[in-house]
């Protein structure tokens, strides 16, 4: 029995860090790493709790000739990246309009309150909006574009995709927006008037000047905005069709499948989801290393 | 900058486009019968509004909050020791620490939770407010912890030592001098972590089962209903908590990483 009292014993710096951390490590090494490493064994025929485990490749040979699947790795390819495309571009241009503007705690306001809108009521209001008895619909045959609903093209639950690349456009480009306001400081304006100065015309002082400096938080913004979409459920879900669905909806749907050799399917498709998220953030790391040292 | 009569022009534009989609939402919240091709709705009716009184919303709002409270507590509570050791310690390992901390953000939660599920049953959190407030904490200590890591840098730990030095024992430090220097950082990441456990539906309903009825989750089975009344309805209520806050938020949180975890709600 030592009798060492609790106020004179303290731990080690190194074993503080330790404990300090610890907690917040339990839950990222549990969920996270444990996560991914379950559904990597239960792809390749773990079954915990239920059932006999069989190691083998077949939900992988299953998922990589299924038509299905091809079907969706394209639709989700499609849709991410062209919301993420657009959420980029219009959000830079959006940034640079609302610092010319002035005005800008107004709309910056107006951003942050469409960045609190859950994906959920976006999916929402997208179909509202864009179904074929919409509203914009709706506008179109008070102005005589159409004479009926059957006129109208399917822009929700269409086999492109658009009424989900529009939730996501319309959500994330505030976003971009955002992140690219913040990165525009006075210290950029100071950079601006050095190169006109200099004798560097408006779209030079853009291409030389405002864009580098952009580029760098505008990809880790578009990074995150692909890795979200790529694998977000709710949207999909509602605003796209059954058939062809995106990774994440097939993945589910493979999940609550009655059928239970569907789920290591559900489990290598989200390897495959996770893998590719993954490859987006590491080519964003690349990307990002060579701009920062390019620019300043 | 030239003022001319196109920046007003400019900014309506930008403001309607951002506000067009919320515009049928409020539309249908109080439409009566509204069939095609009314451009607006010939009568308002209360209806909508009248289902926000009922039973299961008035449920699904309580265990919404109790939900979103709880996982707002917990992560700030996780997120503070972690935010503290990456903010004011260099040690070996910070930046694998780090990377582990953001892998949430990129490891999509939907992957992870699926193969974990079996768990949650086996150990009865299945269908438990429990397990989805555990489910919750993945996609929400991330933020909690590197917006307290960043507090943490900025924290001048003079007071801390001086008070030590006066005598005070660590608990009374950390409640009387450090916790109130990082109110703001601690307001910024509980009102952070509430509103993407506000906005959370997939986690829920996988952990859940549907028996953990959340509002998004009866949102969702509203809008898959031909009821727009209803769903609008609920839309309204979802949606004006967390603009709200984020209206207020404005006001202390100036810090990136708090618009990106606003946009990933």
């Amino acid at each position: 029995m030592s009798r060492v009292r609790a106020t004179t014993w303290r731990p080690g710096p190194r074993l503080r860090v330790v404990l300090l951390l610890t907690p917040a490590l339990l839950v990222v090494g549990v969920f996270v790493v444990g996560g991914v490493l379950q559904a990597v064994l239960q792809s390749l025929g773990f079954a915990p709790v239920v059932g006999e485990s069989q190691w083998t490749l077949d939900a992988y040979r299953r998922v990589v000739t299924d038509p299905v699947v091809h079907d969706s790795l394209l639709l989700t390819a499609r849709v991410s990246v062209i919301s993420t495309a657009l959420a980029a571009v219009l959000g830079t241009a959006l940034a640079l309009l609302v610092r010319r503007l002035g005005g800008r705690r107004r709309l910056a306001a107006l951003f942050h309150g469409t960045l609190a809108v859950p994906h959920l009521v976006g999916a929402l209001a997208i179909g509202l909006l864009l179904s074929p008895s919409g509203l914009l619909s709706r506008a179109a045959y008070r102005l005589g574009l159409v004479d009926s609903v059957q006129d109208v093209p399917a822009l929700t639950q269409d086999a492109f995709g658009w009424g989900i690349i529009a939730e996501y456009t319309w959500k994330e480009t505030p976003f971009v927006a955002v992140v690219a306001l913040a990165a525009l400081s006075r210290r950029v304006s100071d950079l601006e008037d050095v190169a006109s100065t200099l004798g560097a015309t408006r779209w030079q002082r853009l291409r030389e000047v405002t864009l580098p400096v952009l580029a760098p938080p505008v990809a880790a913004a578009s990074v995150l905005v692909l890795a979200f979409v790529t694998a977000s459920y709710e949207v999909p879900r509602l605003l796209g069709r059954p058939y062809p669905a995106t990774l994440s909806v097939e993945a589910f749907q493979r999940y609550r499948d009655i059928d239970l050799t569907s789920r290591p399917e559900a489990m290598a498709l989200a390897v495959v989801i996770a893998l590719l998220t993954t490859l987006a953030a590491l080519a964003y790391l690349r990307l990002v290393g060579g701009l920062t040292r390019r620019s300043l | 900058m030239t003022r001319s009569p196109w920046r007003g022009a400019a900014v309506a534009v930008v403001a309607v486009v951002t506000l067009l989609p919320m515009v049928p939402v409020v539309l249908w919240a109080v439409a009566g019968a509204w069939r095609y091709p009314d451009l607006l709705p010939p009568e308002t009716s209360l209806r909508g509004l009248r289902l926000l009184a009922g039973d299961g919303v008035l449920g699904a709002l309580g265990t919404s909050v109790l939900v979103s409270t709880s996982v707002a507590l917990l992560a700030c509570l996780v997120g503070l020791p972690a935010g503290r050791a990456l903010g004011l310690h260099r040690f070996r390992g910070r930046r694998l620490v780090q990377f582990l901390l953001l892998a949430p953000i990129i490891v999509p939660p939907l992957a992870v939770t699926l193969g974990l599920q079996v768990f949650f049953v086996r150990y009865g959190l299945a269908d438990t407010v429990g397990g989805v407030v555990l489910v919750q904490l993945v996609p929400t200590v991330p933020y909690a912890a590197s917006l307290l890591a960043a507090a943490h840098a900025d924290l001048d730990t003079d007071h801390e030592r001086a008070a030590r030095v006066l005598g005070a024992g660590p608990v009374r430090t950390l409640l009387h001098v450090s916790l109130p220097l990082l109110r703001p950082a601690l307001v910024t990441a509980f009102l952070l972590t509430f509103l993407i456990s506000w906005s959370e539906y997939v986690l829920t309903l996988l952990v859940g089962g549907g028996r953990v009825t959340t509002l998004p989750l009866l949102l969702f089975s509203a809008i898959e209903s031909s009821d727009r009344t209803a769903a609008a309805a609920l839309g309204l209520l979802v949606v004006l908590p967390p603009v709200l806050l984020v209206l207020a938020l404005t006001r202390v949180a100036g810090r990136d990483v708090a618009w990106v975890g606003v946009s990933r709600a």
